[in-house]
C-alpha cells in the first residue's frame, strides 16, 4: 500500500454562502494521515461553518470533500459517521446521570436478543483506554467526575466508533493547565496510533505546541496553510488578523494608591447546593493596580461578582467602597458609590438586546440630570453621548446609535459595555470576563483600555478564567478554588503551571486568616 | 428624495402596519367567504343577499338602512358613527391595559377582573353619594378615580405574586378574574342599591343617572345625535397619548420597558424590577378599570348584576386590539375603533339582513389569529422589501424612537402568543 494518498481528508475550494454573507469562500484543508492540523481564525471566520459542512450539516455551494483520495458526498452527520469522523463538542454531549461506560456505548450498544451486551463493550473500551492512556473510571457518574475525565469520555467515545478522523472544537477552554498539557500527550499518542486530528482553537500557545500544521482562516477566506515548526505566534496572529497585534500587554508597574474596595470575610450562599460557594473571601483592590481572580470556572467566582455588584445577596462579611458599606446597598447605590460592572454574561445581564445602542450606552446613566428633565429623557443629549462614546471605542454597527443591539457582533456589543462601563469614570471596575469569546484584535484593545484605566489611578478587579489573561494583565493574583482564596501571587513571580496547581486545589497557601 | 421614499419602506413602524393591514384584510376575507357559503348553501339567502352582506361586512358603518326599493343605502350615519365611538372606549381602554402591560414582558389577561372591579367601585361611589347634597360633577369624578384605583388593586394583585413569589402572571391573573366575578356579584348582592325601578323596567338594575351622574357629553352628542356617545372617548383617547407618551419619552418608561426586554439586564442597571412589574401591572389595571367606569358612567348603560356572573368581553377583546395594535398605544385607539366598527357592521347585518351578527364574530377571531402571527408577516413583508434597496443603498436609518419600541413591542407580542397558547 505504498501508493496510499498523502491526504485522509481533503476539502477542495469549499464554498458556503448564506444571505448576505460568504461564511466559506473558496477554502481549501488537507489534513495528512497521522498529523494534527489546527484550524486557526477569529470568531466569524467560518471555522465552524467549515467543520458543519465536513459533518454534513451544510451543504456547500461549491467545492468537494475527498476521503483517501476519493471524492465524497456528505448529506448528513450519519455520512460523516459512516466515513469514521468524530468530533469532541466545545460543550460535551453526554447524560449527567448516566455512567461513563453507559455514555460511550450510547447510541453504539451491542446487544443480544436485545439485551445489552455490556461485558465486550467494557473489555473493548477498556483495552483502548488502556492504549491511549485515556484515564477513566467506567463506573462512575458523569456528574461526579471532572471536566477533563468528561473529555477524556468524549475521546474514548470518538475511538469506541473507530473513529479515524478526531475533530476537537476548542478543547481546552474548560480545563487546568495540568489537564490541557495532559489532552496535549493524548492528542499526540492518538496520532501516533495513526489517527488524525483537526484541532479548532484561537489560542496561539497551544496550537505552536501541538500541532504539525496550521490552517488561517480570516472571514470567511482562505489565508493560507504552514508548518508550525516554520512560523512564530507573531507571524500567525498577524494572518489571522490581518495586521501586527500586540500579544503581550503593554504596561508599566503598577504605582498602587489607597484603597477603594475592601472585603472582609464575604461568605455566599450557593444556589445549587446548600454549602457556601464563597467561603470567607476577604480582599482589598486597590487605586492603580489590576488584581484578579483567577480559578476554574465554577469555583464561586460568579457567586463573589454577584454579592459584591448586588445581584445576589451575601450570608456573612463586610464590603467597603471608597469608605463606604455597601454590604446591604442596593445595585443602584453601590453604582452610585462608585462601582461599574463589566458582567460575565453580555447577553443576560450586559445589555438590553432589544434596546439600541444607545439606550444601551445610557444603561446606567439615563437617570443622571444630564439625560432626563423632570423624568423625560433628553433624547438629543443621549444621543450626543452615544455618538461619543461610538468614536472613541471605535464601536461598530450598521446603524450607529440606533442600531439595534442584537443584530451587532458580539465583540462590538462587548466593547459598548466596555465604553459604557469605563466612561462612568468611577474608582472601582469589576470586570469579569472581559474578553470572552472574542478575537485577538478586540482583546487587545479591551486590555489596553484596562491598563489605561488603572494608570488613571482606578483600581480594576479582573475576574478571569484565561491564564493568558491573568498572566499579561494583572498586577496581582488571587487565585480561588471551591470558594476560597487559596493563594496570592505577583505575576512576574509566579509560573504557570504553579498557580495551576492552586487552581486545581493541589496546593494552598498558608494564610493565617482567621476563621 | 429617493432616500426618503426606500427608508420609509424599511421602518419597522411601516412593516407593522402593513402586517396589521394585512391581517385585517384576511379576517375580512375570511367573512365574505363565510357570507357566500352561509348565503349559498341557505335557501332563505341566495346570493342577493350574499352580495348585501359583504357590502354591510365592509361598509356596515355607513349603512344609512333600505331605500323604497328595498336596496341598501350608504352614506354618513351619525347615529352608527357615535355608537362606534361609544364602543370603541373600553376596547381602547382595555387594548391600552393589555399593551401596557406586554411592554413590560407581561401578558395582561386579567383586563376582565380588573374592568369588573373598576366597574364595581364605580357604581358604589355614583350610587351611594346623595347628589342632592354633593355637587354629580364631584361624585363623577370620586366615581371615575375610584374605579380606576379599583382596578389599579387588582392588577396590582397579580403583579405582586409575579414579583415577589414568580407566580406566573396568567395563571395569577385567571383567578383573580374569576374571584372578581364572584366578588363583585356578591357585593351587589348584600348591597341596599338594588330595587332600583326606572319607568316600566324593574329588578336589580343600576344606572348612575338614578343618583344624576353621568360623563359629560362635550358637544359629541351633537354631532353624532341619537347616539349612545359620551365624552368618555376623549379621556380614552386622551389615556392613550399619556401612556404612549410615559412609555417612550420618560425614564420610568425606560425602566419598565428594560423590564419587558431583559429582566436580568434591568436588575444589573440598577432598576428595581420588583416594583416596576407591580407598577405596570397596577397602571394596567387602572387602565381596565376605567374602562369598566366609563362604561358605566356614560348615562344611558345598565347594570344587571344577577345577569353579570361572566366575565366582561371588553376585557378579553383587548387582548386582540392590542396584538393588532402591535401595542402601540397610539395605535391601540385606531384598532379599538375598528374592533367597534365590526360590531357596528354586525348589528346592521342583524337588522337589516338573514344575516346574524356572529358572523362580525368569526371576522375578529380570523383577524386575532392573523394577529398573532403578525410576527410572521412582519418578516415575510420584511423579506419582500429587503431585496431592492439593498442592493443599491447603505442601511436607511430609522427614526430614533420608532424602531426600538416596535421591536420590543414584536418580540413582546410574540411572548403574548405563546403564552395564549
Amino acid at each position: 500500500m505504498d501508493t496510499a494518498p498523502e491526504y485522509v481528508i481533503e476539502m477542495l475550494h469549499i464554498t458556503k454562502e448564506f444571505p448576505g454573507i460568504k461564511a466559506n469562500d473558496d477554502i481549501t484543508l488537507q489534513l495528512k494521515k497521522g498529523e494534527i492540523h489546527a484550524l486557526l481564525g477569529e470568531n466569524g471566520a467560518g471555522k465552524s461553518t467549515l467543520m458543519s459542512v465536513l459533518f454534513g450539516l451544510y451543504q456547500p455551494e461549491e467545492g468537494i470533500i475527498k476521503k483517501d483520495g476519493k471524492e465524497v458526498k456528505i448529506n448528513d452527520p450519519n455520512d460523516a459517521t459512516a466515513l469514521h469522523i468524530g468530533m469532541v463538542h466545545q460543550h460535551f454531549k453526554l447524560i449527567d446521570v448516566f455512567t461513563v461506560l453507559d455514555n460511550i456505548i450510547l447510541g453504539a450498544e451491542d446487544t443480544k436478543f436485545g439485551f445489552l451486551e455490556k461485558k465486550t463493550a467494557r473489555k473493548k473500551v477498556q483495552e483502548l483506554s488502556d492504549r491511549y492512556g485515556l484515564k477513566v473510571d467506567l463506573d462512575a457518574k458523569i456528574e461526579d467526575i471532572t471536566v477533563g475525565m468528561q473529555q477524556r469520555v468524549e475521546i474514548l467515545k470518538m475511538l469506541y466508533r473507530d473513529n479515524e478522523i478526531l475533530i476537537f472544537d476548542e478543547p481546552t477552554a474548560v480545563l487546568t493547565p495540568q489537564e490541557i498539557e495532559e489532552l496535549m500527550q493524548i492528542m499526540r499518542g492518538l496520532t501516533k496510533e495513526g489517527k488524525s486530528i483537526l484541532f479548532i482553537s484561537h489560542k496561539l500557545n497551544e496550537i505552536m505546541e501541538v500541532s504539525d500544521r496550521v490552517t488561517v482562516l480570516r472571514k470567511g477566506k482562505y489565508i493560507g496553510t504552514v508548518n508550525t515548526a516554520d512560523t512564530t505566534k507573531e507571524e500567525l496572529s498577524r494572518m489571522m488578523v490581518g495586521r501586527p497585534v500586540q500579544l503581550v500587554v503593554d504596561k508599566t508597574p503598577a504605582k498602587p494608591g489607597e484603597p477603594v474596595l475592601e472585603i472582609e470575610d464575604l461568605s455566599v450562599p450557593s444556589q445549587l447546593h446548600k454549602n457556601d460557594a464563597v467561603r470567607h473571601v476577604s480582599l482589598t483592590a486597590r487605586r492603580g493596580e489590576i488584581v484578579c481572580i483567577a480559578g476554574i470556572d465554577g469555583n464561586g467566582q460568579s457567586e463573589f461578582v454577584h454579592a459584591l455588584t448586588g445581584l445576589e445577596k451575601a450570608s456573612g462579611g463586610r464590603i467597603t467602597l471608597c469608605g463606604k458599606d455597601i454590604t446591604h446597598a442596593s445595585i443602584r447605590r453601590r453604582s452610585l458609590a462608585g462601582m461599574s460592572h463589566i458582567p460575565e454574561d453580555r447577553h443576560k445581564h450586559g445589555l438590553v438586546l432589544d434596546y439600541t445602542l444607545e439606550q444601551n450606552l445610557v444603561l446606567q446613566r439615563y437617570y443622571e440630570p444630564q439625560f432626563q428633565h423632570n423624568g423625560f429623557i433628553r433624547f438629543d443629549e443621549v444621543r450626543k453621548y452615544a455618538e461619543k462614546l461610538i468614536d472613541e471605542y471605535d464601536i461598530r454597527s450598521g446603524q450607529g446609535p440606533v442600531t439595534i443591539a442584537r443584530s451587532m457582533s458580539g465583540g462590538n456589543q462587548q466593547k459598548a459595555i466596555v465604553a459604557r462601563e469605563i466612561d462612568r469614570e468611577l474608582p472601582l471596575i469589576v470586570a469579569v470576563q472581559p474578553t470572552r469569546g472574542l478575537d485577538v484584535g478586540a482583546i487587545e484593545f479591551i486590555h489596553g483600555q484596562l491598563v489605561h484605566e488603572r494608570d488613571e489611578g482606578k483600581a480594576v478587579l479582573l475576574v478571569s478564567l484565561e491564564l493568558d489573561e491573568v498572566m499579561n494583565l494583572s498586577d496581582r493574583i488571587l487565585v480561588m478554588y471551591e470558594g476560597e482564596i487559596v493563594g496570592e501571587f505577583d505575576p512576574k513571580k509566579v509560573s504557570v503551571e504553579e498557580l495551576g496547581l492552586y487552581m486545581a486545589g493541589a496546593k494552598r497557601q498558608n494564610t493565617e486568616a482567621e476563621k | 428624495m429617493n432616500e426618503e421614499k426606500t427608508s420609509f419602506w424599511k421602518k419597522d413602524g411601516v412593516r407593522s402596519i402593513i402586517a396589521s393591514l394585512l391581517s385585517i384584510l384576511i379576517g375580512l376575507l375570511a367573512g365574505t367567504v363565510l357570507i357566500l357559503i352561509v348565503g349559498c348553501t341557505n335557501k332563505t339567502l341566495g346570493l342577493q343577499s350574499a352580495w348585501e352582506g359583504i357590502r354591510l361586512v365592509f361598509f356596515g358603518l355607513f349603512s344609512t338602512g333600505r331605500d323604497a326599493s328595498g336596496a341598501l343605502t350608504f352614506g354618513f350615519n351619525p347615529a352608527s358613527m357615535g355608537n362606534m365611538l361609544f364602543r370603541a372606549m373600553p376596547l381602547i381602554l382595555t387594548g391600552l391595559s393589555v399593551a401596557t402591560a406586554f411592554k413590560t414582558g407581561l401578558f395582561n389577561i386579567g383586563a376582565p377582573g380588573q374592568y369588573l372591579a373598576g366597574t364595581c367601585a364605580t357604581l358604589f361611589i355614583a350610587l351611594s353619594i346623595p347628589s342632592d347634597q354633593v355637587s354629580p360633577a364631584v361624585i363623577w369624578l370620586l366615581a371615575f378615580l375610584g374605579g380606576m384605583a379599583a382596578g389599579a388593586l387588582w392588577g396590582a394583585i397579580p403583579g405582586m405574586l409575579k414579583a415577589l413569589l414568580n407566580i406566573n402572571e396568567v395563571i395569577a391573573c385567571i383567578m383573580t378574574n374569576w374571584i372578581a366575578a364572584n366578588v363583585v356579584t356578591w357585593l351587589f348582592d348584600i348591597s341596599n342599591l338594588k330595587n332600583v325601578v326606572e319607568n316600566t323596567k324593574s329588578g336589580y338594575i343600576y344606572k348612575t343617572t338614578f343618583n344624576n351622574v353621568a360623563t359629560p357629553k362635550f358637544g359629541l352628542d351633537k354631532i353624532f345625535p341619537g347616539s349612545q356617545v359620551s365624552g368618555g372617548i376623549l379621556i380614552a383617547v386622551a389615556l392613550a397619548i399619556v401612556i404612549y407618551i410615559v412609555l417612550t419619552k420618560t425614564t420610568f418608561g425606560y425602566e419598565l420597558r428594560a423590564c419587558g426586554a431583559n429582566r436580568h439586564a434591568a436588575r444589573y442597571a440598577g432598576i428595581r424590577d420588583k416594583r416596576n412589574i407591580i407598577l405596570s401591572m397596577a397602571i394596567a389595571g387602572a387602565l381596565s378599570g376605567a374602562a369598566g367606569s366609563l362604561y358605566y358612567l356614560a348615562g344611558n348603560t345598565e347594570f344587571y348584576w344577577n345577569t353579570y356572573q361572566t366575565l366582561p368581553a371588553a376585557g378579553f377583546n383587548g387582548i386582540a386590539v392590542a396584538l393588532l395594535a402591535v401595542n402601540n398605544p397610539i395605535a391601540v385607539i385606531f384598532t379599538g375603533c375598528f374592533m367597534s366598527i365590526l360590531d357596528i357592521a354586525g348589528m346592521q347585518l342583524t337588522n337589516l339582513t338573514a344575516y346574524n351578527e356572529y358572523i362580525t364574530d368569526v371576522i375578529i377571531a380570523v383577524i386575532v389569529y392573523m394577529a398573532a402571527f403578525s410576527l410572521l408577516i412582519k418578516m415575510w413583508v420584511s423579506g419582500r422589501k429587503k431585496k431592492k434597496p439593498a442592493l443599491t443603498e447603505a442601511p436607511a436609518e430609522p427614526t430614533a424612537e420608532s424602531a426600538p419600541q416596535d421591536q420590543t413591542a414584536a418580540a413582546s407580542a410574540a411572548d403574548g402568543k405563546e403564552a395564549q397558547e
